[in-house]
């Protein structure tokens, strides 16, 4: 399948190969229709043309990236590399270590820190056959929705310039939907990957909690953080999450899983799936454009012979206040380390220990890290533990309840990513709770560990994509594969 | 507003958390973090007695490592980053009191 | 009349738990390693980097609650503490505080003044720090994390002590509980156990405690009785003259047998204690637990009963020998090779601890097998060698754990039993030595102490004493 790919310069030829999906592209190499080489060399001419207005990258390394394609390319025709993603260059969150190659979080304070080791989801990439290309931009320690709060400047929407990608992963998004890799991998906290992939008209998942190991992100909040892929169609995010998943034994919430062959529920086939909407997600604050798409995308899987519903999931409006107050306090405890001393920035000191640690942080964090960890730090202390922390790790086995609750009766859930699409930039950040508040239909399912995929379901007056989210319960990524995939086909089908 | 943040507050989590505010910082930060605490009070609207806190998602329990070793000298790794480095450590600001 | 006051004593020691690797990574515990050479991205905190536990480390901690008589809490989790400071790689400490591996134990001990039950509130696994070391030269310290992620326990008293002999006697106990158990070497110089000490004073019959303070860095028993003795007279002398005791830690420092406190504006002792999102609760089964229970050695008390009965050995070789389980160990064993309990005994008690001594070694450090200590024995009971030359091999057999058989065979220590020979050599000494002859043939018993000297001299020591003098009495 060939989507018109973002910008009208460049060649013909690499605009023929930009336009291959990641698994298109695999299968083109694998037959010898291309190279990884000319591939890497098309999205690098890419990037050459698209930064200035997109910035979605911190960092590229083009001759690195050149070599691996070329070492690639040789091992393909060996036979050596077989795997799905042979040749395949993506992209990488700057929130996962890459041996050898700075790994920021978009933050100062790790401006110069260049990782010893591979993240374990990396790693599998790799072994999978995909070339990584770079790293790309994010909010600071993925705190954010925009993709402003890098310290590396803002990633633009390629879909228009003058509006945010979304966030935090925006840099992924923003490097898939503007040709500037084949996929990218993501992290997804409170709605980091399916946020940016619905503003940016990608397709992005986040897996079941546990799916994709944690070894080698950089945590933010430790009990909701999870890596999945950003990518042009939902085949391709069968492909990569098949590439990436794995039980490791260096992450303790590893799951143990034999059900990873995603691509097997790649059916255009939703006869007799029953579908829930919840009533709750589409209330007050939702631009009737979203709305709209995302029923009429209800309605075509309805006349494809699903079994739509509309249900009460309840508790939806306390999922930000439980969010906020587990993610801050996690948050809070995971950046402690960046301290001045091992690495990253260290402030000229001043006055000893303290200080330089003070220096350090408050010169090396951003605006909105210093607001959470603060918020973090606060809701942990002597005192309030009980009050904020406990309270909310209740509601949050109240909200998981009312998902098993709502998964007896539904095999997946349909609604809205984000309430609106792609807001202006420079908009967003004045009022945080505003912005906090954008995040109400992903982050519940951080909360209770689901997957969940957001599909492109139609764009707005203005031409920005809306995007679609689909719920399942934990480990069941296949019924989302097969309704976001029937979802695609229908759509495409029938316009 | 129902809650109020003072001075008093935002000095001791900034020494919890080293973090050094300027002084417009610590009004905007007072301002965030009232308005924040104050929408998470919503929680209280949730009787939750009887629920039992929920920090691990899934049931996963015992995972271990059996007692091998597996290392062996990772101090070129853990030194490359370091800002600043003596006799194989890391060099930070006296701990000491003089 | 000046007012009476009680001491109360509440202990958390620390325990160093002798798994090969850290608590949450697979680098090595081992001492002595060039800086940073036992450290990965774990264990540095470095970021990305995620803690999987140790199972031995709740083998030993189910083991050493089993010991103190504790309750086992099957569902346990660990907490994260947060502090800044640079021997601290995350900043945050993995430690369990809502929910510690044992609680509600206790330990009887025994002093002077007679038995008394020590309560153990609760056991906790955490991990260690690294180690920091000033640098003169630069102003500056320096941070080296070998230590930093191995495995302790923390166990913490009831307020039950009343004074630094009881204080003792509870950590004692203590040490020899977790050294048969092969939990620890719990030696209080080398860190592998360490006391810090909660102390408050009340006057005699109150009925509530007074305020506590804890002191911190007391490294040896001498350390522990002087900051116990020091802190309660700073106590009184302030309740005395009507001030108040501060609730604070205080760190003694041993050269100048003085405490102060560790005060600082940037301590707040507020460590925001929350469950570690990347560690999964631990479940002990009853299973797990019975056979940790199976798995128990026996104790020094049953195994000093045991000696009693079984063994003809002085009650003093009994206390010593069960002192270390090492030596206990050591002797048991050799034991049931020759089945010479006094002989072995001996040994032990006699050369094995003066080279100990000598060396500035203890019993875990003890190189040579039963098998060669019971060799040996079978040497000096066929009279192949004689005692002094016994002791001469010892020697070596302690440094390198030789076969004593064959080093005697090997060096021609065997005593030399032919007759003729021996008989040769003792005419010749005989000869060498009129006057002496003359001497003990006027009488003088004493003369023949001498000859006998002359005769294992002349045969380099590997004549029969015994022989020696029978064959001489017969030619005088």
């Amino acid at each position: 399948m060939r989507r018109k790919p973002y910008g009208q310069k460049g060649m013909v030829v690499a605009m023929d190969i930009l336009s291959y999906t990641a698994a298109g592209l695999a299968a083109a190499i694998k037959e010898g229709r291309t190279t990884a080489v000319e591939a890497m060399e098309a999205a690098l001419a890419r990037i050459d043309t698209a930064e200035k207005d997109i910035n979605a990258y911190i960092t590229v390394d083009r001759e690195g990236a050149l070599r691996a394609a070329a070492a690639a390319q040789e091992k393909i025709e060996r036979g050596e590399l077989t795997g799905p993603l042979a040749g395949v260059p993506a992209a990488v969150k700057d929130n996962l270590c890459t041996a050898g190659m700075r790994t920021t979080c978009a933050s100062k304070i790790l401006e110069n820190f260049v990782p010893a080791f591979s993240a374990e989801a990396v790693l599998n990439l790799e072994r999978a056959g995909a070339v990584v290309i770079g790293k790309t931009n994010m909010d600071e320690f993925a705190m954010g929705s925009t993709t402003e709060t890098s310290a590396y400047g803002e990633t633009r929407n390629p879909r228009n310039p003058a509006h945010v990608p979304g966030g935090s992963s925006g840099g992924s998004a923003a490097a898939v939907a503007a040709g500037e890799c084949f996929f990218a991998l993501g992290s997804d906290t409170g709605g980091s990957i399916r946020q940016p992939a619905g503003f940016c008209g990608v397709v992005g998942m986040k897996p079941t909690y546990g799916t994709v190991s944690r070894y080698g992100l950089i945590a933010y909040g430790s009990s909701l953080d999870q890596i999945g892929p950003l990518a042009r169609d939902v085949t391709d995010c069968a492909v990569i999450l098949e590439a990436i998943a794995s039980h490791d034994g260096k992450d303790s919430t590893s799951v143990e899983r034999t059900d990873t062959h995603f691509t097997e529920a790649l059916v255009a086939d939703v006869k007799g799936m029953k579908i829930g909407i919840p009533r709750d997600y589409f209330g007050e604050g939702l631009d009737p454009a979203v709305k709209d798409a995302v029923l009429a995308a209800a309605k075509r899987l309805e006349r494809n012979g699903a079994v739509v519903e509309e249900f009460d999931l309840s508790l939806v409006e306390y999922a930000i206040p439980t969010y906020y107050t587990i993610a801050a306090a996690e948050a809070s405890s995971n950046l402690e380390r960046f301290d001045g001393i091992k690495y990253g920035y260290r402030a000229a000191e001043a006055g000893g220990l303290h200080e330089m640690y003070k220096k350090t942080r408050s010169e090396g964090f951003g605006a909105e890290v210093k607001r959470r960890i603060m918020l973090g730090s606060f809701v942990l202390s002597s005192g309030y533990y009980d009050a904020y922390y406990l309270k909310a790790l209740k509601v949050k086995a109240m909200i998981k309840k009312a998902f098993d609750e709502a998964f007896a009766k539904y095999d997946v859930i349909l609604g809205p990513v984000a309430p609106t699409t792609a807001p202006r930039l420079g908009e967003s950040l004045s009022d945080p709770l505003k912005m906090y508040l954008g995040d109400i239909y992903t982050i519940a399912v951080n909360l209770a560990g689901l997957p969940a995929i957001s599909v492109p379901c139609g764009q707005d007056a203005q031409g920005l994509p809306i995007g679609l989210q689909l719920i399942a319960d934990s480990f069941q990524e296949k019924k989302l594969f097969r309704a976001a995939y029937s979802h695609e086909t229908f759509e495409r089908m029938e316009g | 507003m129902a809650n109020v943040i003072t001075d008093e507050t935002i000095d001791y989590v900034g020494i919890l958390a080293k973090l050094e505010l300027s002084g417009e910082e610590k009004e905007q930060a007072k301002k965030d973090m009232g308005r924040m605490l104050d929408y998470i009070d919503k929680l209280g609207e949730l009787d939750t007695d009887g629920v039992e806190p929920m920090s691990h998602v899934f049931p996963v329990q015992n995972v271990f490592r059996e007692d091998v070793i597996t290392n062996g000298d990772g101090s070129a790794d853990a030194l490359k980053n370091a800002p600043g480095e003596k006799d194989n450590m890391f060099m930070a600001p006296r701990t000491f009191e003089a | 009349m000046a007012k009476q006051y009680e001491t109360v004593i509440g202990l958390e020691v620390h325990v160093e738990l002798a798994t090969r690797t850290k608590i949450f990574c697979g680098c090595s515990t081992a001492f002595g390693g060039a800086p940073n050479t036992h450290t990965c991205p774990v264990c540095t905190g470095m970021p990305g980097s995620l803690p999987v536990l140790n199972r031995q480390v709740v083998n030993y901690a189910i083991a050493v609650g089993l010991a103190t008589n504790c309750s086992i809490t099957q569902y346990c989790k660990f907490d994260r503490k947060n502090y800044f400071y640079p021997d601290n790689p995350q900043n945050y400490q993995i430690s369990q505080l809502y929910l510690p591996i044992c609680t509600n134990g206790r330990v009887e001990i025994e002093t002077q003044d007679g038995k008394k039950s020590v309560g153990i509130h609760e056991i906790h696994m955490e991990e260690d720090a690294g180690k920091l070391i000033h640098d003169e030269w630069e102003d500056c310290s320096l941070v080296d994390y070998n230590r930093s992620g191995v495995p302790l326990i923390e166990i913490v008293s009831e307020p039950d002590m009343r004074s630094a002999e009881e204080v003792i006697a509870y950590l004692e106990k203590l040490r020899m509980l977790i050294q048969y158990l092969g939990a620890s070497d719990c030696k209080l110089n080398e860190g592998s156990m360490r006391a810090d000490v909660n102390l408050s004073v009340r006057e005699a019959g109150a009925k509530e405690f007074g305020t506590r303070t804890e002191m911190k860095n007391l490294n040896s028993f001498r350390a522990i009785t002087h900051a116990i003795e020091g802190e309660r007279e700073r106590q009184i002398e302030l309740l005395e003259a009507g001030q108040q005791v501060i609730q604070e830690t205080r760190r003694w420092d041993d050269a100048k047998e003085y405490s102060y406190a560790m005060r600082s504006k940037e301590d707040a002792q507020d460590y925001r204690y929350f469950p570690d999102p990347d560690l999964v609760p631990v479940y002990i089964s009853d299973e797990w637990i019975e056979e940790i229970r199976a798995g128990l050695p026996e104790f020094r008390e049953e195994k000093m009963r045991r000696y009693r009965e079984s063994f003809d050995i002085p009650e003093y070789d009994i206390g010593i020998l069960t002192d270390s389980k090492h030596l206990a160990d050591l002797f048991e064993e050799t034991v049931a090779v020759c089945n010479q309990p006094k002989k072995v005994s001996n040994w032990l008690m006699g050369e094995t601890l003066r080279l100990l001594r000598e060396r500035n070694m203890d019993a875990g450090d003890i190189r040579f097998s039963p098998d060669n200590l019971a060799k040996l024995i079978s040497l000096t009971d066929s009279r192949a060698i004689n005692s002094s030359v016994a002791k001469e091999v010892f020697e070596v057999m302690f440094e390198e754990n030789v076969d004593p058989e064959r080093y005697v065979e090997e060096k021609g220590l065997k005593t030399v039993n032919d007759e003729g020979a021996l008989r040769e050599t003792i005419e010749k000494v005989l000869a060498q030595n009129p006057q002496s002859v003359e001497d003990y043939r006027n009488g003088k018993e004493k003369a023949i102490g001498f000859l006998v000297g002359q005769t294992m001299k002349a045969m380099k020591g590997k004549a029969d004493p015994a022989a020696v003098n029978g064959i001489l009495k017969e030619l005088l």
